[in-house]
């Protein structure tokens, strides 16, 4: 099973700076939990320590967020497009 | 040096002219550091002290630019009433290390200043705009 992950660029430094990176299912999460094992440091730059998705960081399947779905239980089906995108904000 | 088209600096104040007093922000996206077309954004924050921009909006954007393969060179949003120079609130959420963040000022009103910079790690670095 192959899923594309779209890495924004203030990540790119973790994965040798690549836009994009391969991973699989089932979910979101064991996803990143496959990042992580690659490319160390990674997943915490998107889940908070109680294991949430960051405040200031948006996960998308196929244009959905994750977190009107399943959050970090979203199952990952064969050719789903995953973009992380932090937030644009300010004062 | 950052290049931009005198247009796109003109659109940047229109609009931080028509929001105000809230601020507005948005979108510019161009092949690597270049400007080619701009895209207003709703600020969802709503607010004279705070911008934010809808994450589906920017995802919007970044696929509808992915095929042309620009990039989201610079964000903007405006200062209605200070200067042209980002506040803690902008240092502190800065998370796109490769986009130049350009600022709006109103605070003059008979004359509106843009200036851009890198946000990086809690750095400001300002890049001089050269409009042409
Ligand atoms: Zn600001």
């Amino acid at each position: 099973m192959a899923v594309e992950v779209r890495v924004p660029s203030l990540l790119r430094g973790l994965v040798g700076g690549v836009k994009s990176i391969q991973t699989s299912g089932p979910t979101i999460g064991l996803a990143l939990d496959d990042i992580e094992a690659r490319f160390p440091g990674f997943k915490e730059r998107v889940i908070d320590p109680n294991g949430a998705i960051k405040q200031f960081v948006s996960i998308f399947i196929n244009g959905e967020d994750v977190r009107y779905i399943q959050s970090l239980d979203t199952p990952l089906l064969d050719g789903d497009q995953v973009s992380i995108l932090p937030a644009v904000a300010g004062g | 040096m950052f290049r931009i088209e005198g247009r796109f600096m003109q659109e940047m104040v229109a609009h931080s002219r028509e929001k105000a007093p809230n601020e507005c922000c948005g979108i510019l996206a161009g092949p690597p550091g270049q400007v080619a077309a701009l895209y207003r954004t709703v600020n969802a924050s709503a607010s004279p002290i705070r911008y934010s921009i809808d994450p589906k909006e920017i995802l919007r954007i970044a696929q509808e630019i992915e095929g042309k393969d620009w990039e989201m060179t610079a964000f903007y949003h405006s200062h209605t009433h200070s200067e042209a120079y980002p506040s803690a609130t902008d240092i502190r959420l800065a998370f796109w290390p490769d986009s130049l963040y350009l600022i709006v000022s109103l605070a003059d009103l008979q004359q509106p200043c843009v200036r851009g910079f890198y946000l990086r790690g809690g750095q400001v670095t300002e890049e001089e705009l050269e409009t042409f």
